[in-house]
């Protein structure tokens, strides 16, 4: 049956920069393969290497995000519209002492210390 | 290469030193024209999702947050252009952490803040086979 596909901004250079895609499914997981099959170079940005949805990868039926209850799995209906929507992370890794930590490390001995 | 307004790009390293030592994050709406460049218009500062321990070195923007503001982008005519987020005394580069999470073709701006004061602000965007972030040119607007 037609569902839609709602596709982010940054996947649409994978799309024609088309918004959303129509395709015929009768599940999430369906949905996603026929959209791969039309546009393979989205696959690598949605699935990593053990073809597995990248963790940041969230699927949205209506208001609900499904990536966690039904997941590809959940059925489908005529007319139905899943969005693809990323969450957002990041940071500056894991380098350095956390802020609280230096706050109680102790002054250092006086013999590191600036001198003078 | 993306624009941005001059008082844009205030706000983005006012933020950053206003959320020292921990990292904050945002949301950049805008244009995309016909040779492909990208205008940020507006900035959305997000609650970062991380819990309150972790937030010196890390940062999420939750996927409801994302979904709304794809839609309050459409609705004005508007893309989500990228994302913003600050590294506390740490360079404004890409962690293999933010290459990880990431997407193509987005801007991820990073705002280098040390001490409590921002000082670099640079512009990444995601390769598209994701081996790596590649610079890119920021131009700020009077």
């Amino acid at each position: 049956m037609p569902v839609t596909l709602l596709i982010p901004s940054a996947l649409r250079s994978f799309t024609d920069r088309q918004a959303t895609v129509r395709v015929e499914a009768n599940t999430v997981g369906e949905a996603l393969a026929a959209l791969t099959d039309t546009y393979p170079d989205i696959r690598r940005h949605l699935y990593d290497d053990g073809n597995a949805l990248r963790p940041f990868v969230n699927l949205y039926l209506g208001e609900t995000n499904i990536k966690n209850t039904g997941g590809t799995a959940t059925p489908l209906k005529d007319g139905d519209e899943v969005a693809l929507v990323p969450s957002i992370a990041g940071g500056r890794g894991i380098c350095g002492p956390a802020p609280d930590s230096r706050r109680v490390m102790p002054a250092p001995p006086a013999a590191e210390g600036t001198g003078g | 290469m993306i624009r941005i307004a001059r008082q844009l790009h205030r706000n983005l390293r006012a933020e950053g030193e206003t959320a020292y030592p921990d990292e904050c994050c945002g949301i950049m709406l805008g244009t995309v024209d016909a040779e492909g460049t990208r205008s940020v218009t507006e900035l959305h500062p997000m609650l970062n999702a991380r819990e309150s321990g972790e937030r010196y070195h890390r940062f999420r923007i939750e996927a409801d947050d994302i979904l709304r503001a794809e839609r309050l982008a459409t609705g004005n005519g508007l893309e989500i252009i990228g994302f913003y987020h600050s590294h506390p005394d740490n360079p404004a580069v890409p962690s293999d952490y933010d290459r990880e999470h990431a997407l193509p073709w987005y801007a991820y701006v990073i705002v280098a803040v040390e001490q409590g004061r921002a000082r670099r602000v640079r512009c990444w965007q995601l390769a598209e086979d994701r081996s790596r972030f590649l610079r890119e040119r920021m131009h700020t607007l009077a």
